[in-house]
């Protein structure tokens, strides 16, 4: 089965833009458009996820050999709420300010579709280091996908970025940017760029 | 993971489930001892940073934490609320209950004898983004202030009358939670409180 497998290598790079999740997988909208107003709670939210996914991929490739087809999904789900919730834990203890400003929003990673569709597609199939790979390459891919947002938005909203101001004083912050309609607009407008790019560079390539 | 026939008793089948739910349940029990008095001081410096705007004219350093015994036998922490200058002003009560998703955790703040809600904060609650996590919200909060403590407090999903409170819309259930825990928790110490040293 492993011959027709992706490599670590190859997990590690499709992760980050082939098959990024944002921007290819249209997966784990719901964080995309809910925290990228700003850029911190937008790095917080990739950090938080991305310490899950890591942690579910090796554990659930360690124990590959052992799952059982019809209950492989509720042992996905147990180890996953199992990392959300050190995760929320360790928020409210050490960042309790971001924490309350994330709220429910770090405990629904447990439903985020990145994760679960990792563990089905690569760490119950293939060995620890190619799940660490493609844990990490998909964690890149998902912090590239709610900082690009998040960097557009927090300028155009708030004229800083990081809470640092980058545009002038006289910028008037497009209010809408950091409300919900700017989520919509932001990933709509970056999602046709991103194919736009991807389509010229395919017509490029042939003759 | 092809389809084999499925065998066995349901420990056979389950019991990597079980060992697992075993195993996380240690790691969270773990997580939990090292980290939760570091969460409780988080919210407990948020509670004196809120007091201010609970009581009104409170100082929170010259409030001190003060240990009644509840109506359900149950002893309880409270806040004694004084001004700069040493005056005392009312109580704030920590309270906690059941939301629509997870506990809520409530301050509310009473006046001295404990006739008048004086003002309301959400420490804690994951209640829906949007719907239910409104009641973290000032125009909701607000509806509390000034209600006496006589009778319970009633919600309504359109126009409330003098002492209920208003629904938010699509989060009935969040909004009956709060007003149900500010409720009981009332019932539960108001009598308590009127019998501690007020000085």
């Amino acid at each position: 089965m492993s011959n027709s497998q992706p490599t670590a290598q190859e997990r590690f790079i499709n992760g980050i833009l082939p098959e990024n999740p944002t921007y290819r997988q249209l997966l784990g909208m719901c964080p995309t458009l809910a925290v990228t107003g700003a850029m911190e709670p937008a790095m917080t939210m990739a950090a938080a996820t991305g310490f899950v996914m890591i942690s579910a991929n090796v554990i659930i490739s360690l124990i590959r050999g052992l799952l059982k087809p019809h209950l492989r999904i509720l042992i996905f789900t147990l180890t996953i709420a199992t990392f959300v919730t050190i995760a929320d834990r360790f928020l409210a203890a050490y960042m309790y300010e971001m924490s309350k400003q994330l709220g429910s929003y770090i405990p629904l990673i447990i439903v985020n579709c990145i994760i679960i569709s990792r563990c089905e597609i690569c760490a119950a199939k293939q060995g620890v280091g190619t799940a660490l790979a493609d844990g990490v390459g998909m964690s890149l891919g998902f912090l590239l996908g709610l900082g690009s947002i998040a960097t557009v938005r927090e300028i155009l909203g708030s004229g800083t970025w990081f809470g640092m101001a980058v545009l002038p004083e006289a910028w008037p912050d497009w209010g809408i940017m950091v409300l919900p309609p700017g989520a919509f607009l932001t990933l709509g407008l970056l999602l046709g760029l991103v194919n736009w790019l991807g389509n010229r560079k395919k017509s490029a390539g042939t003759p | 993971m092809s389809d084999e026939p499925q065998k066995g008793g349901y420990i056979r089948q389950a019991w990597l489930v079980i060992i697992l739910a075993l195993v996380y349940g240690a790691a969270l029990a773990g997580t939990q001892t090292a980290l939760g008095p570091r969460i409780a001081e988080n919210k407990k410096n948020e509670t004196f940073h809120q007091i201010p705007m609970l009581v009104e004219g409170a100082d929170s350093a010259k409030t001190e934490p003060v240990t009644v015994k509840g109506k359900d036998g149950k002893d309880q922490v409270v806040y004694r609320a004084r001004s700069a200058d040493g005056t005392f002003l009312g109580w704030v009560l920590p309270t906690t209950g059941q939301g629509f998703a997870d506990r809520i955790d409530v301050l509310i703040g009473v006046n001295a004898d404990v006739t008048k809600i004086t003002g309301m904060y959400v420490l804690d609650q994951k209640e829906t983004p949007g719907l239910g996590a409104l009641i973290t919200e000032e125009d909701f909060l607000k509806q509390y202030r000034g209600i006496s403590t006589d009778k319970p407090i009633t919600v309504v999903k359109a126009e409330p009358a003098p002492g209920q409170i208003l629904a938010i819309s699509g989060a009935t259930i969040s909004s009956d939670s709060v007003t149900d825990i500010v409720n009981k928790t009332i019932e539960n110490l108001k009598e308590p409180i009127r019998t501690l040293d007020t000085k």
